[in-house]
């Protein structure tokens, strides 16, 4: 009971260092991918928690039904900001990964491209033009400048060409095995979100009414009656496919999109770093109320998902052992990613104890 | 470029002292028409009067998203014939307006204007052609096209599910444009593509004819001006690709008619295979828009320069690369519909390729302008513009190139500016530069330059205001396709709405500019731009005979690009 209170405080206080830490970034947008270090270090003690925590809470604590209370929104987090003229703040590994490219490869090239396009433009213009220079000259080749133009840009290209290709790379790893499997079905016009591997129930996810979701203090149009809960930490295994048209599942703050393709399963690693609620929004074409079925995704630590899971009438028992330690298990192979580095500070004895399972 | 021997041939005897500038009557000239001029004006008249279409729905469009919430498409829906429109109708009427503004924009402006408008006027001009190669195919493409843009229109009379109207993107992506649209409207959008790409095919075959056969004596492919180079690359791209799109929308009706199960997984079809034909057209179809749009700047800046275009070679097989590549870059548009790894950055690395060349056009073109004497003539500071803002359309593409960024961006209103700054900004201004550059010639009358300066600035605002904000609101996240949204996005939708009437009054401008040539206009001399224009067209008087080149042009040896 003892221990079982002493994780859940602990995950409170990660939680509150982790948006201490988001909040006191969150103004300065661009500085993001300088904040990952401090949300890194939150977000592998949470598992290490929880996983110390997850045996005895079994025993000590019947599930708590009814114990889970949605978690409100941090203003900024997870969400767009009024006005906001950047990438929403990253809170997976892959995302940070991508809006480091973003910031610090992709955007600095384009914007000198285009001022130096812009600077040739006027000098030609103040320089050439029929006052300055009455008579105009023939030229019209010159090899060596025509091959700099070509290779300049090749090079260009090469250099961004390897982080992208290292970052498709990152975003394409599969789910260790173990992994928690969370399986999206896009309906026409609400998501439905399954989870197999705790007795399979079917969280069904429509849209709040604008009052009804100011009246929660949530996002009006971006707000859902029910949300997507997963644990935080740790690599999960998310599936989409769609009943009826294509939709697409997209989350812009966990740099997430894939669509939801009615006879096929697409599969994809969500691992999100911190806990708190991530909106987004259907992203593909779906039909009439395709404005109106968002995307809700809240990240629990692992006792607290786990209570969700039970409060939804789902089971962690008889397949508890297995994905209990499996995340820990799993964190190593994922170790590789760079914001799971700390990963591997779960409890070895967890780790050992999977091949058992 | 071709030039003309000083003591070239003198057009105007061949133009008066015969009877064959004799026109036919109205209605065989312009409802028979075998003339290529009369046909690419006709081309150009139904490309602006669908540009207004258009442009009107985007205005419908934006009037909705200048703040949160539905405030007008009720009263869109009421004025459309429904009685008291339902909130799924209202909605309904919102994926109607999407998908009439792509296809309308795509298939009867930018493209009917481009290639058959200015395509038939100046490609047998510029390379001393008497007409295209068959005349009457000529015809047939253009009222193809004028009865495929009635079928668009048409469908938004019969139901397409819960209202009136084909609701599914430009794109008609399966299984919503079958399973998901009950009704004839989904029907007869697609046969309206089916006709204006028939349209577009037997216009690709004339040109690619023309080109080849028709050049006057010495105007070997190496001397052909830059716009023509352009036009033959679109239409070999119009040849393979279109051939796609009309299998892939076939299957579509099959699918919705007679229970074919193409891109139905319940019968073993794959929605993505739908994708896959659609984006093997869709990607080329964009540089089937930008192209000529390519070889007009390159025409209008050596013109106002007073110099041959920079790298002649390295600009006409820069199309080429384009034109190839083009092929084999179409699944960027698919990044998150589950592709494999390995497919992925093959698309990413393929894709940013084409930067190389679209590259060195923009520094080609600058090149040209330098050691100019340039003129800042209305086409020209067009041109200039096109260049900046194409520019900054291009290399929001090299990041879109990258999958793993795109995973973020794909659907989002980043998308939308960057398209809408190569074509909107891009084709579009194009479009404008050869008006100005071209409508003296085309009509005999001057416009009026000091209306198309104001109404090059107005645009420039408009535009700007109403597509840069798009590309914040599309990294903060905002879909494409919403005719709400959450009120963190209503800061800049506004601008963006606001730049609309800027965007409009230009639009006024340019109308007022049209009126003002016809009635108060100057007569146009055979060359008005004066020494810098040197291609075949400026041999002519303006509006050229009826006829022209029965003795053809010879094209002097020493000419030299």
């Amino acid at each position: 009971m003892s221990l079982a209170d002493t994780a859940r405080l602990a995950g409170n206080a990660i939680r509150t260092l982790g948006l201490a830490a988001a909040l006191s970034f969150a103004p300065a947008a661009m500085a993001a991918p300088a904040a990952a270090p401090a949300p890194a270090v939150a977000a592998s003690a949470a598992p290490a928690a929880a996983d110390a925590a997850a045996p005895t809470a079994e025993k000590a604590a019947p599930a708590p039904a009814g114990d889970y209370v949605p978690m409100k929104p941090t203003a900024g987090k997870g969400m767009p900001v009024d006005g906001g003229m950047t990438f929403q703040d990253q809170y997976s590994p892959t995302g940070q990964q991508a809006l480091a490219m973003h910031d610090y490869i992709l955007f600095p090239v384009i914007v000198a491209i285009t001022i130096l396009v812009l600077v040739l433009l006027l000098v030609v213009m103040a320089r050439f033009n029929r006052r300055a220079n009455p008579v105009a000259s023939k030229t019209s080749h010159n090899t060596l400048i025509e091959v700099i133009w070509t290779l300049v840009p090749v090079l260009i290209l090469v250099v961004i060409a390897v982080p992208s290709i290292r970052l498709l790379a990152q975003q394409y790893k599969p789910a260790p095995k173990g992994a928690l499997t969370v399986k999206v079905t896009g309906y026409q016009w609400y998501w439905g979100y399954t989870y197999p591997d705790n007795g399979g129930f079917e969280v069904i996810s429509n849209m709040l009414p604008d009052e009804e979701a100011l009246k929660r203090g949530e996002p009006p149009q971006l707000a859902a009656d029910a949300r997507m809960v997963v644990p935080v930490g740790e690599p999960i295994r998310l599936q989409t496919t769609g009943a009826d048209v294509i939709h697409s599942f997209a989350v812009p703050s966990l740099w997430f999109k894939l669509d939801a393709v009615p006879g096929r399963i697409n599969e994809k690693v969500l691992f999100i770093k911190e806990p708190g609620v991530y909106y987004g929004q259907c992203s593909e074409l779906c039909g009439v109320r395709h404005g109106y079925m968002p995307i809700v995704v809240e990240a629990l630590p692992r006792p607290k998902f786990e209570a969700w899971v039970k409060a939804q009438g789902g089971t962690v028992g008889a397949a508890a052992a297995a994905p209990a330690a499996a995340p820990a298990a799993a964190a190593a192979p994922a170790a590789a990613t760079p914001a799971a580095a700390a990963a591997p500070a779960a409890p070895a004895a967890d780790a050992s104890a999977a091949p058992a399972a | 470029m071709a030039s003309i021997p000083a003591e070239g041939f003198d057009v105007h005897d061949h133009a008066h002292d015969h009877d064959h500038d004799h026109k036919p009557a109205f209605f065989a000239r312009w409802f028979m028409s075998t003339n290529h001029k009369d046909i690419g004006t006709m081309y150009l008249i139904f490309a602006i009067f669908a540009g207004l279409i258009g442009g009107a729905v985007s205005g419908m469009m934006r009037a909705e998203l200048a703040q949160p919430g539905i405030q007008y498409l009720g009263m869109f829906a009421q004025f459309l014939g429904e009685k008291n429109p339902s909130f799924d109708q209202q909605l309904h009427l919102w994926n109607v307006l999407i998908t009439a503004h792509g296809l309308i924009m795509v298939f009867f402006m930018v493209m009917p204007a481009i290639i058959g408008g200015f395509g038939n006027w100046f490609v047998p001009l510029m390379i001393g052609a008497p007409d295209m190669a068959f005349p009457r195919m000529n015809n047939v493409s253009f009222w193809l096209t004028f009865v495929g843009f009635c079928s668009l229109m048409l469908s938004a009379i019969f139901p397409g599910g819960v209202g009136n109207g084909a609701g599914t993107g430009w794109t008609v992506y399966a299984p919503l444009s079958t399973s998901g649209s009950v009704g004839p409207a989904v029907d007869f959008a697609i046969f309206s593509l089916h006709l204006a790409g028939a349209g577009s095919i037997l216009g690709a075959v004339n040109f690619i004819t023309t080109i080849f056969n028709m050049r006057a004596p010495g105007m070997t492919l190496h001397k052909m001006p830059l716009f023509v180079w352009s036009v033959l690359v679109t239409a070999f791209l119009l040849l393979l690709s279109l051939p796609v799109l009309a299998a892939a929308i076939t299957m579509l009706l099959t699918d919705r008619n007679f229970g074919t199960t193409f891109f139905d997984p319940a019968g073993g079809g794959d929605p993505i295979l739908y994708q896959h034909l659609f984006w093997f057209f869709g990607h080329p179809e964009v540089y089937i828009m930008i192209l000529p749009g390519f070889g007009i700047i390159s025409q209008i800046i050596s013109t106002f320069s007073k110099k041959p275009v920079f790298g002649y070679l390295g600009m006409a097989y820069a199309m080429v690369a384009i034109g190839v590549v083009g092929f084999i870059v179409w699944a960027h548009h698919m990044y998150t519909t589950g592709l494999d790894v390995n497919t992925k950055m093959y698309f990413t690395a393929a894709t940013m390729v084409i930067a190389v060349p679209t590259g060195i056009k923009i520094f080609s073109w600058i090149a040209t302008m330098w050691g100019g004497s340039i003129e800042f003539k209305s086409p020209m500071v067009w041109a200039i513009g096109f260049i900046f803002l194409f520019t900054m359309g291009g290399v929001t593409g090299v990041v879109l190139a990258n999958g793993g960024i795109d995973d973020n961006l794909q659907d989002t209103y980043y998308v939308v500016g960057h398209f809408h700054y190569v074509l909107s900004l891009g084709a579009v201004t194009s479009l404008f530069a050869g008006f100005y550059y071209w409508f003296p010639k085309m009509s005999g009358r001057m416009h009026s330059e000091l209306l198309s300066h104001i109404q090059f600035w107005v645009f420039f605002v408009g535009v700007n205001m109403i597509f840069f904000p798009m590309h914040f609101l599309g990294v903060q996240g905002m879909p494409r396709r919403y005719p709400d949204y959450a009120p963190a996005f209503e800061h800049w939708n506004k601008i963006a709405s606001d730049g609309y009437m800027v965007m409009a009054a230009s639009i006024v401008i340019f109308l007022i500019n049209i009126a003002y040539a016809f009635t108060a206009g100057r007569k146009a001399e055979g060359n008005y731009w004066g020494e810098g224009a040197t291609t075949l067209e400026w041999t002519l008087s303006s509006p050229p005979p009826f006829h022209q080149f029965e003795t053809l042009p010879v094209i002097d040896d020493a000419a030299h690009h």
